[in-house]
């Protein structure tokens, strides 16, 4: 069931998003003891007890305990514990875990819905139980006083129900008409209404038809198809709000020479704010004090770190690797590039509700069809009986009561649920309500590569080149820096000082005196002489084409040791599953030739761009879809977020910068990719169902509808019309695989 | 028929426990977490009394 009352509260994640900050401000301040952690990686019962018997055991956790449904854990702990601590030791059991905000996670109006759409449910379906109970007597024959006396109790419980349970559609026709449109929650009320209205005239007047088990079941079945919507919708919804909850938008700000801890708002322009290595920028600004480098792949693409010294400009969202910054703000708050993203997404979100979805096309011409009907036969009867009114309100409320979209309405409801709950399971949530069906009709994907294809983490490519003893080296120097290529480094070679082989190299690479130049690379002494690893003007030596660190002897030698980014887990498989289903897959990134060349080679993409502009990406999208395909785009950074907005469907990772995640529809909550092929497949099946179930629904209402207008309608017929279809749509969305 | 005057109320009864069940599993959230708590029965650490529920988010 769609209409016009819940669509723009799914259309604007950003909405749900924007407060997010504010109240993160808030937080910051009270130290609060209740931590919650977002937990895609579990999944069974032996995942629970790993997950919460690990937190356990960390001195502080009084009590963990995991929701499965929602994968996440709360935490409840003494104050000194940190969701970072708490992070590492899930990771140590093998559980990828972020952050969440706990403020965004309480009970909200949106929970309240949930639950007071549960509760009307409930009562309707007892009320519904009763009815048919007392009703089945009635179908069978009873007579007189005893049917009248069934009806009687009958219109005692269905008429409280209908009252309390039918509040959703009375409130959201109301809506509609007051301005002046007829939504499918119209014919909806008006067939609820007349239903029993006529059931209790018929009721008091000793008649032979009542519809009070059609009109509780007509309620029942509805709200079973709106509540499966509203909780298809909140999943969704919450996700994007743990999501945007991840990057805690705080600044150190030095006040007089003191650090302070500050939200972003609070900053203004000319202050001076720290960044520690590893940290995010949070303003944009230019350094005053300190040299590093700075990672900037998640705004351009480029995989190769940059340097930064005094007097380099940089910009929210850059990384800071290797020595702490101090910088002067240019731009905070709403004039900073952080505020440059909000438009960007909102321009992303008016562009996304452009699309409508098969239940809007289908209940634009089927509200005023049911109306029209039932108007119809109302007129004709009250000419061909000659006035009799009662029996043309019947014969009118009958057709009200058979065409009412029952199945309708659970068909997109209930073919949504089953398949975003398949792809959830599979690490994809759809954030979006017409994601699943725009996912259905694409022809060709576009990948970002840093990031998206590759996971941003470096691997070397060329150890076997080098000498051993250089390779020691450069080991032993590397030990000393937490830059990502020295890490990648270290990581790459971990047997080399435990193989009794290594052993004379080893001592051989014994270098003493490290220490790290932030922003050029690590320095030591190694048979008495200096040696340095780092940037290639530093080192002296000639630059290669791809990401590369170099190593710098005292005779004068120098060697580059290369790097190409990991691939991400089952981005083979992804591409050649997507490839194999027949679409046309391109790579389009802002790096630089040579990495983009080597990867499209290993991955088998033979249509790719590189040193692609953020603008570029958006007008290849656009000339994609101006050429009349169906685009998906998947990628990550600030550069893909123009494109992402601009794709016909658009798939993020989790670790993808808020903006690009706001952008996208679906966002890929695991590390693994292998899954997309599968959600392709999995939103075609859907897409395909759903029309499978209007053409169900279609099928039902052209043999009962006939029935109803000659007035050959009993409520059996009725009720049996009305169940059978709703249970027939509900089973065809099971079959989801 | 003077039987339907006892079984009438004696079914509205049976409902109405049904229904006040319904409400009760409302109010205690037991809606909250259907997939865990499925799964937390084949575990054996609490088998002598239910895991305490998350207090209530204020």
């Amino acid at each position: 069931m769609t209409d016009a009352t819940h669509i723009p509260m799914s259309a604007c994640p950003a909405c749900a998003a924007a407060p997010s900050a504010e109240r993160l401000a808030g937080l910051a301040a009270e130290r609060d003891a209740r931590l919650v952690l977002s937990l895609p990686g579990a999944h069974c019962a032996a995942c629970m007890i790993a997950v919460e018997g690990a937190l356990q055991a960390i001195p502080g956790v009084r009590s963990a305990r995991v929701n499965l449904t929602m994968r996440r854990v709360s935490v409840d702990a003494r104050a000194d514990v940190t969701a970072a601590g708490l992070i590492a030791v899930l990771a140590g059991v093998g559980y990828e875990a972020h952050e969440l905000d706990p403020g965004l996670l309480s009970v909200t109006e949106t929970d309240r819905q949930g639950a007071e759409l549960l509760m009307r449910l409930g009562v309707a379906g007892f009320s519904m139980m009763n009815i048919m109970l007392l009703s089945v007597a009635v179908w069978s024959g009873a007579e007189d006083a005893t049917r009248d006396l069934f009806h009687w109790i009958s219109a005692a419980i269905a008429l409280p129900t209908v009252v309390f349970a039918g509040q959703p559609f009375f409130k959201s026709a109301w809506a509609s008409l007051r301005v002046w449109r007829l939504g499918m929650d119209v014919p909806i009320s008006l067939a609820l209404i007349l239903a029993s209205g006529i059931s209790l005239f018929e009721t008091w007047a000793g008649g032979e038809h009542a519809y009070f088990d059609a009109a509780v079941m007509l309620c029942f079945f509805l709200l079973a198809g709106r509540y499966l919507d509203h909780r298809t919708r909140a999943i969704a919804r919450s996700a994007a709000q743990e999501l945007a909850a991840l990057e805690v938008p705080r600044a150190t700000v030095l006040v007089d020479g003191a650090e302070v801890v500050r939200a972003i708002s609070k900053v203004s322009v000319g202050d001076l704010v720290r960044v520690r290595p590893g940290g995010r920028m949070p303003v944009d600004g230019v350094v005053t004090d300190g040299a590093s480098e700075v990672d900037r792949s998640l705004l351009t693409g480029e995989s190769l770190p940059v340097y930064a010294g005094p007097g380099s400009v940089v910009a929210a969202g850059e990384v800071n690797l290797t020595g702490p910054l101090t910088l002067r703000v240019t731009a905070a708050g709403r004039d900073s590039s952080l505020h440059r993203i909000a438009d960007l997404v909102a321009i992303a979100e008016s562009a996304k509700t452009r699309y409508t979805s098969l239940a809007e096309r289908a209940a634009s011409w089927y509200s005023p069809l049911v109306h029209l009907l039932s108007f119809g036969a109302f007129g004709y009867w009250m000419w061909a009986t000659g006035g009799d009114l009662r029996f043309a309100i019947n014969i009118s409320a009958a057709v009200l009561i058979i065409t009412c979209p029952c199945a309708l309405g659970l068909a997109v409801p209930a073919v949504v649920t089953a398949a975003s709950g398949r792809l959830f399971r599979k690490g994809l949530l759809i954030k979006h309500g017409t994601a699943l069906e725009r996912l259905a009709e694409v022809d060709t994907v576009v990948f970002d590569k840093t990031g998206t294809l590759t996971l941003g983490a470096p691997d070397p490519t060329n150890l076997g080149e080098h000498p051993a003893e250089v390779v020691m080296v450069a080991v032993a120097l590397a030990q000393a820096s937490s830059h990502p290529l020295a890490v990648a480094l270290v990581a790459a070679t971990p047997g080399v000082a435990a193989t009794p082989g290594a052993a004379a190299t080893c001592a051989a690479a014994e270098v003493t005196d490290l220490h790290e130049v932030p922003g050029y690379g690590i320095e030591g002494v190694w048979q008495g002489t200096r040696v340095r690893l780092g940037r290639a003007v530093w080192c002296g030596a000639d630059e290669v084409g791809v990401t590369a660190t170099y190593l710098a002897l005292p005779d004068g030698r120098t060697y580059a040791f290369t790097f190409a980014d990991s691939l991400r887990p089952g981005a083979e498989t992804a591409v050649a599953g997507l490839r194999a289903q027949g679409l046309t897959v391109k790579l389009i990134s802002g790096d630089a030739v040579g990495p983009v060349a080597a990867l499209a080679g290993r991955l088998g993409i033979d249509d790719w761009v590189a040193e692609a502009l953020p603008a570029d990406k958006a007008a290849a999208v656009a000339l994609l879809s101006a050429q009349g395909h169906r685009v998906l785009m998947v990628g990550d950074g600030l550069n893909d977020t123009a494109a992402l907005a601009g794709a016909h469907v658009s798939i993020s990772p989790a670790s993808a910068l808020d903006a690009a995640r706001v952008a996208s529809d679906i966002v890929l909550l695991g590390k693994d990719m292998a899954a997309l092929p599968d959600a392709l497949r999995i939103a075609r099946q859907a897409s395909r169902r759903m029309v499978e179930n209007f053409g169900i629904s279609a099928a039902y209402n052209v043999i009962a509808v006939p029935l109803a207008l000659m007035g050959f309608a009993t409520p059996l017929a009725a009720a049996l019309a009305m169940s059978l279809s709703s249970i027939t749509v509900s089973l065809n969305a099971l079959r989801l695989r | 028929m003077d039987i339907l005057s006892i079984l009438i109320p004696a079914s509205l009864f049976l409902g109405a426990i049904g229904l006040v069940a319904f409400i009760w599993t409302m109010k205690s959230r037991q809606y909250d977490d259907p997939q865990g708590d499925a799964n937390r029965i084949l575990t054996k650490e609490w088998d002598d009394h239910p895991k305490p529920p998350d207090p209530p988010p204020s």
